[in-house]
């Protein structure tokens, strides 16, 4: 309990000793991503209740998001929605005991990146 | 002699208490956003746009109306799990405690607000 060696004992190595590799750099993505998701999120929260409000109030908010920079932060955001869920399955898969070899994770990040664009892409094509 | 099981001993002596909770909300909501998420983006981002009348119109009807009101509740649940694993990470003292509520505030604020103005277009 009285742990009086707290300030002194080694620190296993961290961010300013690893260089960047696949599995790192692609988990800290997805953390940037998620909550980075939060200005889309309560720009289409305002969007709703703008709507709810009347057509004035409505003008204003979608005149916002698509104006060239709401379109620029929705464009970031599908992106980031897309790399943020594929994260989000790849640590479903994780947590079934699968996939948790170097290789295999490294592999995982890359599929991330190309699928994450892939289905931006898509999307904008579709919408 | 110690009567006291490993699991007992171990129970509630990591810095963050718990966590099992937290990790299995996180996993419910993934898998409800997995589904959510793609259903939202294709029928959001199909009226986003459009003028004022078109928008009311299409959120009167149920399908739309009821997955953003879904994506809204448990994104913002899921959001709201996600920042206070990021503030646990790099805030510290009475502003990471300050820093965690406020952001719980803000995402239950954020759903209330979506899920109120939803149902208004949809009534």
């Amino acid at each position: 309990m009285a742990d009086v060696n707290r300030g002194n004992r080694p620190l296993s190595p961290h961010l300013s000793i690893y260089r960047p590799q696949w599995t790192s750099i692609t988990s800290i993505l997805v953390r940037i991503t998620g909550n980075a998701l939060i200005v889309a999120a309560l720009l289409i929260v305002w969007w709703f209740v703008a709507a709810a409000t009347g057509p004035e109030a409505f003008a204003t908010a979608n005149g916002v998001i698509t104006s060239w920079f709401g379109k620029l932060v929705m464009l970031g955001s599908i992106w980031a929605l897309w790399y943020h869920t594929l994260g989000g399955l790849r640590h479903l898969v994780w947590d079934t005991g699968r996939m948790l070899d170097v290789d295999k994770s490294e592999m995982a990040g890359q599929m991330m990146v190309v699928l994450s664009v892939i289905l931006t892409i898509f999307t904008v094509i579709v919408l | 002699m110690a009567f006291v099981t490993d699991r007992k001993r171990a129970m509630g002596t990591g810095s963050a208490k718990s966590g099992t909770h937290h990790h299995w909300q996180m996993m419910v909501t993934s898998v409800a956003l997995l589904v959510l998420i793609p259903f939202f983006v294709f029928t959001f981002g199909a009226i986003l746009g459009a003028p004022y009348e078109e928008v009311i119109a299409y959120y009167q009807r149920p399908f739309p109306a009821v997955i953003a009101i879904l994506t809204m509740l448990v994104g913002f649940f899921h959001f709201r799990l996600g920042v206070q694993t990021l503030i646990e990470d790099y805030v510290h003292g009475l502003a990471r405690k300050a820093a965690i509520i406020g952001m719980i505030c803000l995402s239950y604020a954020a759903a209330g607000f979506a899920v109120f103005a939803i149902i208004r277009i949809a009534l």
